[in-house]
C-alpha cells in the first residue's frame, strides 16, 4: 500500500503538469499572437463612417456659390436580401425588373460580393427618399445612406469651381484617406482645395453579432471619433460680374480673366462656352458629362481660361516695347518704317494699311507689326552682348519674368505653362549657330511658337498696370474666413520683373491710353474713367484671327485688368474690345452707359449663325 | 461512533473545498449572464434567461448538497450497488421514456426544465467502483478484478454511447482509469494507453508505411540495448507487434468514424484544409474570443465575440471563451488554477481517508473533475478535441450542476467520517 501511495505524485504531478501546459498555451493566445485580436475587431466591429460635410463656397462679397443638398444612397447588402417582392420593389423605385435583376448582378459580383454591401441606387432626392423611407423596413437588406451633394445657386464659373467625382482604385491606392466611392474634388478649386473643403471623416465603431445586426457603440463610443466639417472658402470672384461676363460670352469661343492688380485676385475668370455645374451632379451626371463631351465645337468642358494656349499677338507688342525700353534700343519718340509690312524681309511680317513711319505711341495704337519686328532685331541684335544667343537668352528671360511661358503658380487646377520658345529648340529645328533674329522674326508680334494662356494675359496686363510687379493670381480670397490662413500666405507675395523701372512703363501706358483717347479703342470710351488698351489681333493659322483686347482701369491705381480672347473672331475692337468695356464699367461703375453695346454683345452669336457683318465697322 | 456526540451537519467538514465549490459556482453564474447577456432581461435573476434558470439550477445544487450531508454515511456504501443500478436502469429508459429534444435522446423533461441522467451515472458508477475495489480481497492486478472494474466503468459508457449518442457523456468514464492507476493497476496499461495516443496522432498525420518502419527500427535498437534473453525479446517482440496493430486499428477506426467525428480530429491535428466557415469554425471562433481577451480581458460584459452568439454554445460547452475574453490572462489562469487547487485538494483528501472507500471515492472525483477540466479548456484553446462535456461550475446546465454538486458532496460528507473504516 505503502509503495502505492506513492503514486499520487505521479497522478498530481500530471495534474499540474495539464495546468501548466494550458495556462503558456493561453500565454501565447492571448498575450504574444496577436492575430485573434485582429480577427474579433474584424469580426465583431463594422466600422462606420462619418461623411463630413463639404465646406461651401462663396463670392468676394458673401454671395453663395455652392452649396450642400441631401441626397440617399439606396444600399444593399446581397446576403441579407431575404423574401424579397421583387414586383412591389421595383414598383417603388420605379424600375422594370430587367434592370433590377442587372443591379443585383452588379451588386453580387465582382468587386462587390454578397457579403459586402455596395450601392443599390444612387442619390436618390429628397423626394424619392421620403416615398422610399415608409416602405423600406419591408425590404431586408436594403436600406438608405445619406451623403451630400453639391449645388450650385448661381449656375456660373463652372470651370473654376470644377467638379466633385468618385474616388476609384487609382485614388485610393494613392491616398488610402480616400475609400472607393467617395467623394473628391476632380478639377477646378474643388480639386485644389479638396484638403480644406472636405474636412475630416469621422468614424463610429459599432458592434454586431454574428448575424450581422448592430449591438450599439464600442466602449460608448470612447474611440468614435467626430466629423470635422470642411472649410467655407471665400473666393476671390465678384459672382455678379462673372455672371455678366459669362453673358456676354454666350455663344462666342474663348475666355475672360479679370484680375485686381492691386492684390492679384482674379475678379472674373470665363470661358465659354461654359456649363451649368449642377449638370454634373447627381444621377444625370454621366450622360449629362457624355453630352458636354459630344459638342466638339465649342468643347464647354475644356477649360480654357488655363488649358488653352493661344499666340499672345498684338498683346506681345506690349511686352517687346518694354523690352526695348528697357535695353535701351528703343526710345518713344523711335521711328519704324512700314510698308504694309517689314520692309527688311520683303514686307513680312505683314501689316495692315496705316500711316507711316510711327513712333512707340502711335506704333502701340495702331498695332504695327514692322514696328514691333525692328524693335525684336534691335534687341536680339543688340551690339552689347556681342552675340545672338545671349541676347536671346537674355529676352526670353525678361519674357518669362512676366510670367510668360512659366505657371503663374495659381491655385487653379490644371494651369498650363504655355510658351516662349527657348534657344534649345530653335538649335533642334534651325540647327545650332543657324539662326538669328531675322528667323525668329514673328516672335516680335507675339506670334510663331508663343503661346499663353488667358490668365497668363490677364497677368500680364496686372502687370504693366502696376508698373513691374504682379501678386499670383488667385481665386481665393480667404479659407473658413480667415483672410491670413498660411495657405494664401503666398499670394501675399510681391513679385517684381526683370523691368522695374516704372518709367518705361509709363511710356507704353501711355501708348495704350491713346489707343483709347483716340486709337483702335476709342469706340468704347467709359465716361469718366480714362483707361488703357491695346486692341489686337492673334494670327491664328487654323482660321480667321483671334479677336484680342487687354485693358486696365482707371490709370491711376488700376482696380481691374483684363485679358480677354475670343476665337475666330476678327479684330479686337469688335467683339473683345467692347465685352472687355462692359466688364470695367460694370465693375466699376454698377451701371452700364451703353445699352446698344451691351445688347449687340449678348445677342452676336459667333458659334452657330456664322459671323456678323458687324465686325468691319471697327479696326 | 465517535462523532455521534456531535449533531451538526457541518461536523468536521472540509470548508477549504466548500469555499472553492461556491467560489466557482458562483464565478460560473456571472460568466453565465455575461455570456448571454440580454439588455432588456438585465437583472439577473430573471429566470426567463438563462442566468435566471441556472440562479435555480444553483439553489437547488445547494439543497442538495445539505441532504447529502444530512443523510447517514454508511448509506452511501451500502446503497452503493443499488444506486448503480437504479441509475444504470434510468439511462437505459431514458432513450424509451424521455421526450427526443433536438434529435437527443438523453432528456427527461419537465416543463421548461431537463434533467439529463446520464450525469448522474458518473457518481453511481464511481459509488459502485468504490465499493468493489475496497473489498479487502479484492486485488486490482488480479487481472479478473481488473476487468470487473473495467466493466463498471465501460457499461454505462456503452449504454450512453450507443442508446443515447452522446458522445461526451460517455468519454468521462475513462477518467476512472486514474482511479484504478492508483488502486494498483499496472502502469504498463497507462504507458499502453498513452503510446495509443501518440500512435492514433501519428498514424494520422504519417505515413503508415514509415510508422511501420520506425516501430521496426526502435525494436532493433531496443534489442541492442537489453539482455538479450527468451523474456526480453519476447516483450519486444509483443510490443511492436501490438505497436503495429495498433496503427493499423487507427486507420481502421478513423475510417469507420462519422464524419463529423473525422472532422474534429482532423481540426485538432491540423490535418488537411481546415474551412474556418464550417468545421473549423467553433475552435476557430473560441481561439479568438479567448485571444482577443488579452492579458486583462476586456472587462466584465465588455466581450463581442461571445454576446454576440460569434461563439457557438457560448454558455455550456464553450463557457471558458467568456473567461478567456472579458477577464483575459489573468482570468483565465485564476480559472484553471482554482479548478486545480481544488482537485489537487481532493486528491489530498482521500489520501487521508482511513476507509479504502473512501479514498477510491475520493480519487474518482478528483478524476472526473480533472477529465472534464482538461477536455472541455483544451478544446477551446485547441488542445483537445471538440467533445462536447461541460467545465465543472460554470456551463449552464442543472444536470451537470447536480451532478457535480453530488459527486464532490458525497466525498466531503465521506471525508467527515474520514476516521472510521466505511465498508
Amino acid at each position: 500500500m505503502n509503495q502505492l501511495s506513492d503514486r499520487k505524485y505521479f497522478i498530481i504531478g500530471i495534474f499540474i503538469l495539464i495546468g501548466l501546459i494550458y495556462i503558456a498555451r493561453l500565454f501565447y493566445i492571448q498575450v504574444i499572437d496577436d492575430t485573434y485580436k485582429l480577427d474579433a475587431r474584424n469580426q465583431a466591429f463594422r466600422y462606420k463612417t462619418e461623411y463630413p460635410i463639404r465646406g461651401y463656397i462663396y463670392d468676394r462679397k458673401g454671395k453663395l456659390l455652392v452649396y450642400n443638398e441631401a441626397a440617399y444612397d439606396l444600399m444593399v447588402l446581397p446576403k441579407d436580401v431575404k423574401d424579397l417582392d421583387t414586383a412591389d420593389f421595383c414598383d417603388l423605385l420605379g424600375i422594370t425588373k430587367e434592370q433590377f435583376l442587372k443591379k443585383m448582378k452588379k451588386a453580387v459580383q465582382a468587386p462587390n460580393s454578397p457579403r459586402r454591401e455596395s450601392i443599390f441606387e444612387k442619390q436618390l432626392s429628397p423626394r424619392e427618399y421620403a416615398s422610399l423611407q415608409e416602405r423600406l423596413y419591408r425590404f431586408k437588406g436594403f436600406w438608405v445612406q445619406s451623403r451630400t451633394l453639391r449645388k450650385y445657386p448661381k449656375k456660373i464659373a463652372a470651370h473654376m469651381l470644377g467638379y466633385i467625382g468618385e474616388a476609384d482604385k487609382n485614388i485610393t491606392e494613392k491616398d488610402p484617406y480616400y475609400k472607393d466611392g467617395d467623394y473628391l474634388g476632380i478639377s477646378g478649386i474643388e480639386k485644389t482645395y479638396e484638403k480644406v473643403l472636405r474636412g475630416k471623416k469621422g468614424m463610429r465603431i459599432m458592434m454586431v453579432d454574428v448575424h450581422n445586426r448592430e449591438k450599439g457603440s464600442y466602449m460608448n463610443g470612447i474611440y468614435d471619433t467626430m466629423a470635422i466639417s470642411g472649410k467655407p472658402l471665400t473666393t476671390t470672384i465678384d459672382a455678379d460680374l462673372q455672371e455678366y461676363g459669362e453673358k456676354l460670352m454666350q455663344n462666342k469661343i474663348g475666355s475672360l480673366v479679370a484680375i485686381d492688380p492691386q492684390t492679384g485676385e482674379i475678379l472674373a475668370i470665363i470661358t465659354s462656352p461654359t456649363y451649368d455645374p449642377n449638370l454634373l451632379v447627381g444621377r444625370a451626371r454621366n450622360k449629362n458629362f457624355s453630352m458636354l463631351l459630344k459638342d466638339t465645337i465649342g468643347n464647354p468642358l475644356f477649360n480654357r481660361s488655363t488649358m488653352a494656349s493661344y499666340p499672345p499677338g498684338s498683346t506681345f507688342k506690349l511686352v517687346m516695347a518694354l523690352i526695348g525700353l528697357h535695353e535701351g534700343v528703343l526710345t518713344a519718340d523711335t521711328r519704324y518704317p512700314c510698308a504694309r509690312g517689314y520692309p527688311p524681309l520683303g514686307g513680312r511680317p505683314k501689316c495692315h494699311p496705316h500711316a507711316s513711319p510711327m513712333d512707340l505711341h502711335g506704333a502701340i495704337g495702331t498695332s504695327c507689326n514692322s514696328y514691333f519686328s525692328y524693335v525684336f532685331k534691335s534687341v536680339i541684335d543688340d551690339k552689347k552682348y556681342h552675340d545672338t544667343y545671349k541676347a536671346y537668352q537674355n529676352w526670353r528671360d525678361i519674357a518669362m519674368s512676366f510670367c510668360l511661358g512659366t505657371k503663374t503658380g495659381s491655385d487653379l487646377a490644371n494651369e498650363l505653362r504655355g510658351n516662349v520658345p527657348s534657344i534649345k529648340y530653335y538649335d533642334k529645328v534651325f540647327g545650332k549657330g543657324s539662326w538669328k533674329a531675322s528667323t525668329v522674326i514673328s516672335l516680335g508680334i507675339g506670334q510663331a511658337e508663343m503661346g499663353i494662356t488667358p490668365l497668363q494675359n490677364a497677368n500680364l496686363v496686372s502687370i504693366i498696370a502696376n508698373k513691374g510687379y504682379y501678386y499670383t493670381p488667385h481665386i481665393v480670397k480667404a479659407i473658413g474666413g480667415n483672410e491670413n490662413d498660411t495657405l494664401l500666405d503666398r499670394f501675399k507675395v510681391k513679385h517684381y520683373t526683370k523691368i522695374t523701372d516704372t518709367a518705361v512703363y509709363n511710356d507704353v501706358i501711355r501708348g495704350m491710353a491713346k489707343a483709347v483717347e483716340g486709337g483702335t479703342a476709342a469706340g468704347l470710351k467709359i465716361e469718366g474713367i480714362p483707361y488703357c488698351a491695346k486692341t489686337g489681333t492673334a494670327q491664328n493659322p487654323h482660321g480667321k484671327d483671334h479677336s484680342v483686347f487687354v485693358c486696365f482701369a482707371p490709370i491711376d491705381k488700376p482696380k481691374i485688368a483684363i485679358g480677354i480672347l475670343i476665337e475666330n473672331a476678327g479684330f479686337g475692337s469688335t467683339w473683345a474690345g467692347p465685352i472687355a468695356r462692359l466688364m470695367m464699367e460694370k465693375y466699376l461703375k454698377g451701371e452700364i452707359t451703353r445699352p446698344d453695346l451691351e445688347k449687340r454683345m449678348l445677342e452676336g452669336d459667333l458659334i452657330h449663325k456664322g459671323k456678323t457683318t458687324e465686325e468691319k465697322t471697327t479696326h | 461512533m465517535r462523532q455521534s456526540t456531535n449533531n451538526s451537519i457541518f461536523y468536521n467538514v472540509d470548508w477549504i473545498t466548500i469555499l472553492i465549490y461556491v467560489l466557482l459556482v458562483i464565478m460560473g453564474w456571472m460568466n453565465i449572464y455575461a455570456a448571454v447577456y440580454n439588455e432588456e432581461h438585465y437583472i439577473i435573476t430573471d429566470i426567463s434567461q438563462k442566468y435566471g434558470k441556472q440562479m435555480i439550477w444553483i439553489a437547488t445544487a445547494f439543497l442538495i448538497a445539505l441532504i447529502i450531508l444530512i443523510i447517514d454515511e454508511s448509506f452511501y456504501t451500502a446503497f452503493a450497488y443499488f444506486i448503480f443500478g437504479f441509475f444504470l436502469v434510468l439511462n437505459l429508459a431514458v432513450p424509451f421514456l424521455g421526450r427526443e429534444v433536438k434529435g437527443s435522446r438523453s432528456w427527461f423533461r419537465f416543463g421548461d426544465f431537463g434533467i439529463q441522467p446520464a450525469e448522474f451515472m458518473k457518481f453511481a458508477a464511481n459509488l459502485a467502483l468504490a465499493k468493489f475495489l475496497s473489498n479487502q480481497h479484492i486485488k486490482i492486478s488480479d487481472y479478473r478484478n481488473t476487468i470487473i472494474s473495467l466493466i463498471i466503468i465501460g457499461v454505462p459508457m456503452v449504454v450512453i454511447k450507443v442508446l443515447q449518442d452522446e458522445t461526451g457523456l460517455a468519454i468521462v468514464f475513462v477518467a476512472f482509469i486514474i482511479t484504478l492507476y492508483r488502486e494498483g493497476l499496472s502502469i504498463n496499461y497507462l504507458l499502453l494507453g498513452f503510446l495509443a495516443v501518440i500512435l492514433f496522432v501519428m498514424a494520422l498525420l504519417v505515413n503508415n508505411m514509415y510508422l511501420f518502419a520506425i516501430i521496426g527500427a526502435l525494436c532493433v535498437i531496443a534489442v541492442l540495448f537489453v539482455k538479450r534473453n527468451a523474456k526480453n525479446l519476447f516483450i519486444i517482440a509483443m510490443v511492436g507487434m501490438i505497436a503495429c496493430g495498433m496503427v493499423k486499428g487507427t486507420s481502421t477506426v478513423y475510417e469507420h468514424m462519422e464524419p463529423h467525428q473525422k472532422v474534429r480530429i482532423d481540426v485538432l491535428l491540423g490535418r488537411g484544409t481546415v474551412d474556418l466557415k464550417k468545421e473549423g469554425y467553433n475552435v476557430n471562433q473560441a481561439k479568438i474570443a479567448i485571444g482577443s481577451g488579452g492579458f486583462a480581458g476586456k472587462g466584465y460584459l465588455q466581450g463581442t465575440q461571445t454576446k454576440y452568439d460569434f461563439v457557438p454554445e457560448q454558455d455550456t460547452d464553450f463557457i471558458f471563451c467568456t473567461v478567456g475574453e472579458e477577464w483575459g490572462f489573468l482570468g483565465s489562469s485564476v480559472v484553471i488554477i482554482l479548478q486545480l487547487v481544488l482537485i489537487i485538494r481532493l486528491v489530498f483528501m482521500a489520501e487521508r481517508q482511513r476507509s479504502p472507500f473512501s479514498r477510491i471515492y475520493g480519487y474518482g472525483v478528483a478524476s472526473v473533475f480533472f477529465f472534464h477540466l482538461t477536455i472541455n479548456i483544451g478544446m477551446t484553446i485547441g488542445l483537445a478535441p471538440v467533445i462536447g462535456i461541460p467545465l465543472p461550475f460554470f456551463s449552464y446546465g442543472g444536470s451537470s450542476l447536480w451532478s457535480f454538486t453530488i459527486l464532490l458532496f458525497i466525498f466531503l460528507k465521506l471525508d467527515s467520517h474520514r476516521l472510521q473504516i466505511l465498508r
